[in-house]
């Protein structure tokens, strides 16, 4: 690494001196990268000494400088004690060279940004040349400082942005002299200061993004909605461009739109705690902002208190400081034992720091939380916003931050710890790690579009019975699958050809046990779930009923044992959950022996639903009922069974689907010439008129909700009639 | 404290600390010096091992308690402690005892490999035992002792 010998002989001059001279660094360290484009034309008469210094070597004299920063507190701590000191002053010099002492030493550290542009000229007139287009690159602010380490990691997303301007960015010259436009397309890439940050600005006066494009791509990968693009503006659109997987690029051209698109730069660039934004685009060009740290080592830090231990929250990730609490008027909410605030309207959910730092074992106490009043540190990761309740804040300091030693490595909670003035030892908080706690799969925050409300509408939710059979196990199954909760005098039930019945509703209703060793009935009350299949009531019994949750459902494991779909983590207890079609199936197959005119006589039907417990539980109605099921997994999938050549009499398919969702799907099945006259039906967690319109005229004939079997049974009934008729 | 010159050639110094009543020693050679731990933060999530980190001169270091790590009951808190600085690629450690020792050089003749029937926990971070008048001190293998992998077995 290079260093000016001015910096460190400065450093070193100022140590004993006593007048810090002007820095005569100003001209000498730009020199050194400069690149013949370079605005301003610097001279080169003053061309700086340098010496090649290892980076062991300034990393162990920025250690060295640090504990002389820490006995300096120390010393300063014990003189404050005492009233009169001769020590006063010259410890007040000490401290003053001890900053500068600092200050050089980090400054050592420090390259000029142009080190980072060198290649990007000759880059530039290659694209040049390949593209047919004549580029012009203007580069200022290059004399910008920042750390080496955070000049290298910009490298790559800066190269890659400039080819993205040249190439897609700028016209041809045919167009831009359509455009009314100078025949030189121009690049201009800006470095400067700000506070404890280096912004860059890149900018080409091409034709900017094509929202028309984004938008269609953004609706195509299922990022979005319609009604919400409706609502949002043309940048707003732009910024898609940022997810992940965007590339509006269809043709795989050499120079950009290789699949990595500028969601690597987003990332690449938020890794060192920066951040890149579109500032604008327009007919006459674009404007992105990279705002990075000037450095990885020393960064700005927010020192918060949870259960009497103190730790670092980098500042670059705090969006705001909240008070929570029924005094500051932000009153801590409980859905069910999560926490969350109300803040301008939105919800925010609330992580409990000392829970989940393991520092307390509690699950936050709604009282506490709503009486005491707390600090929620609103951070942001990415789009993901959330608030972290500490006890104590106390200041923003500037950190130095260290690694943490190899057998801390695997807490992901934290990414550093540092040394704070009074000589503690305190860990980083790491954000990104925090985040993940509050929404454990990524893509999920990527779709949420930081709107908490959204992600809330977004999560469906299911309503289950809880209740145990046989085992001390809980079971479970979807609410909405049972048609009615009885509790029948065990005096009631009859033995009847080999299996038990009760009468029930003027008919009789066979019982089936849960558990394989039919326990002794005991007197008294025997509780049943009534399932109802083609108006033929069962029942199953089961040893007692526990609760009706409302959960977002998700299956853990797959289960092999039989009767039973897989296991979920419902209020932090496992439960299994039951496959009601093989305790029930048998007799309502046979009730379908007896009806055939319900039975749908082996038509093929496909599945599309994204969620293996959607197409577990639906296939072996479906299956029951007489269709020969087909399940995909994903419109994709779907498709691709189009283009095998597939063919069905019908086509059941959730909306919601990651990648793809049903109605793009339905509109490329309606618009097939094969599969185009198939009939649809669309399944969906939560309805509303809107959505059901969509369905509509995407093609699907009608539109069920995912719990409601008798709807759906019936909906495909009536498919068929049509096409019965048509046929 | 320095050995007979050179007429017994196998003489070996150790850094001796006291943990639970038990004389443990540490290679010489390994032991960068011996600290009164000041100042220890805690560090929510890790291993029970770790007993926190604390600032050795400007330098953070990960103290690990003995006790812990040999699966012995916990020290009664506000009881004096010592650290015994190590530096293991490149990253400082503070193996917490109860007492510092002497330094000792001991002849090799003195040297026992672990008995047998040594509970297998400190047989796995032990080299070997020393008699000495009196007492038995046993040799802690500092890279077993610093072995990550391990981790949280002891307290299991």
């Amino acid at each position: 690494m290079q260093a000016t010998l001015d910096e460190l002989e400065r450093a070193w001059r100022e140590a004993p001196g006593p007048d810090p001279e002007p820095a005569p660094s100003e001209t000498s360290v730009a020199a050194e990268g400069e690149t013949a484009t370079e605005a301003g034309g610097r001279s080169l008469v003053a061309r700086a000494q340098t010496v090649r210094v290892s980076v062991d070597t300034l990393e162990h004299l920025m250690t060295t400088v640090s504990e002389l920063v820490l006995t300096r507190n120390q010393l300063l701590d014990i003189v404050r004690r005492t009233d009169e000191s001769e020590f006063k002053t010259p410890l007040q010099r000490l401290s003053n060279v001890t900053m500068e002492l600092q200050e050089g030493v980090m400054k050592a550290r420090m390259q000029p940004i142009a080190n980072a542009w060198q290649k990007l000229p000759r880059l530039v007139r290659e694209l040049s040349l390949h593209l047919g287009k004549k580029i012009e690159l203007d580069m200022s602010g290059g004399e910008t400082e920042l750390d080496r380490q955070v000049l290298e990691m910009i490298k790559d997303p800066l190269t890659h942005m400039i080819r993205n301007a040249a190439d897609h960015g700028l016209e041809d010259p045919i167009d831009r002299a359509r455009a009314g436009k100078a025949p030189l397309g121009r690049i201009a890439l800006s470095a400067y200061q700000q506070g404890g940050y280096i912004v860059i600005e890149v900018h080409d006066d091409g034709r900017g993004l094509d929202v028309q494009k984004i938008r269609a791509k953004a609706l195509e990968t299922g990022l979005t909605t319609l009604a919400e693009l409706d609502r949002m503006s043309d940048l707003d659109i732009c910024k898609f461009i940022f997810k992940p997987g965007f590339s509006t690029a269809s043709g795989v051209s050499e120079i950009s739109g290789r699949g990595v698109g500028m969601d690597v730069v987003r990332n690449n660039i938020e890794l060192i705690g920066g951040t890149v934004e579109l500032r604008s685009t327009s007919p006459d060009g674009s404007t992105f902002l990279i705002k990075i740290p000037l450095t990885l080592a020393i960064m700005a830090a927010l020192i918060v208190e949870v259960a009497g231990e103190r730790f670092a929250i980098p500042q670059f990730s705090v969006v705001e400081l909240v008070r929570a609490g029924e005094a500051a008027g932000h009153p801590v909410e409980m859905i069910n034992d999560t926490a969350v605030l109300r803040l301008r309207d939105k919800l925010l959910p609330l992580i409990d720091f000392a829970q989940l730092l393991g520092l307390k074992a509690t699950s936050p106490n709604p009282d506490l939380l709503r009486d005491t009043a707390l600090t929620a540190v609103v951070i942001q990761v990415g789009t993901n916003l959330f608030g972290v309740l500490v006890d104590k804040v106390f200041r923003t300091e500037e950190i130095v931050v260290k690694p943490l030693s190899s057998v801390l490595r695997h807490v992901t909670m934290f990414s550093g710890n540092t040394i704070l003035g009074d000589g503690s030892v305190i860990m980083i908080i790491d954000p990104n790690a925090v985040g993940a706690r509050v929404s454990p799969v990524d893509a999920e925050a990527e779709l949420a579009h930081a709107t908490v409300d959204k992600a809330e509408a977004n999560e469906a939710r299911t309503a289950l019975l809880l209740f145990r059979a046989g085992s001390q196990t809980l079971k479970a199954v979807p609410l909405s699958l049972i048609t009615r909760l009885e509790e029948i005098s065990v005096e009631a039930i009859e033995r009847c050809n080999g299996g038990d019945v009760v009468q029930y509703r003027g008919a009789l209703m066979p019982l089936v046990y849960m558990q394989t060793e039919r326990a002794p009935l005991p007197k008294g009350v025997q509780p049943v779930l009534v399932f109802t299949e083609a108006r033929h009531p069962a029942g199953l019994a089961i040893d007692e009923i526990v609760d009706i949750v409302e959960e977002p459902l998700s299956i853990d494991l797959q289960a092999d044992t039989p009767g039973v779909i897989g296991a979920a983590i419902v209020r932090d207890q496992a439960v299994e959950m039951i496959d009601v079609s093989h305790y029930l199936g048998e007799i309502f197959d046979r009730h379908r022996a007896r009806g055939p005119e319900e039975t749908a006589r082996g038509l093929k039907l496909l599945l599309v639903d994204d969620s293996q417990f959607f197409r577990d539980m639906l296939a072996p109605l479906l299956t029951a009922a007489g269709y020969e099921v087909t399940l995909a997994a994903s419109a994709a999938e779907a498709l691709a069974l189009k283009d095998k050549g597939e063919r069905f009499d019908l086509i059941v398919s959730d909306i919601d689907m990651p990648g793809m969702d049903g109605i793009d799907m339905a509109k490329r099945i309606k618009a097939d010439t094969e599969w185009g006259d198939v009939p649809m039906v669309a399944l969906s967690s939560y309805s509303n008129p809107r959505l059901i319109e969509k369905c509509h005229t995407a093609g699907f004939e009608s539109y069920v909700g995912k719990f409601d079997r008798h709807s759906l049974m019936h909906a495909l009934q009536e498919c068929l009639k049509g096409w019965g008729e048509a046929a | 404290m320095s050995p007979d010159d050179t007429q017994e050639q196998t003489v070996q110094g150790f850094v001796t600390v006291t943990t639970a009543g038990q004389l443990f020693g540490l290679g010489l050679d390994r032991v960068r010096d011996v600290f009164v731990p000041q100042g220890l933060s805690a560090v929510p999530l890790a291993p029970p091992e770790v007993a926190g980190l604390l600032n050795l001169r400007g330098r953070i270091v990960t103290a690990l308690d003995l006790r812990r790590r040999l699966g012995l009951p916990p020290r009664d808190s506000g009881k004096p402690m010592i650290a015994v600085g190590i530096e293991d690629r490149g990253e400082l450690y503070g193996l917490i005892a109860d007492r510092a020792g002497d330094v000792l050089w001991l002849k090799a003749s003195s040297f026992e490999n672990n008995p047998v029937n040594l509970d297998p926990r400190w047989a796995q971070v032990c080299a070997g035992v020393y008699r000495l008048d009196g007492d038995i001190m046993v040799v802690l293998d500092i890279d077993k002792v610093l072995d990550f992998s391990q981790f949280g077995a002891a307290a299991a």
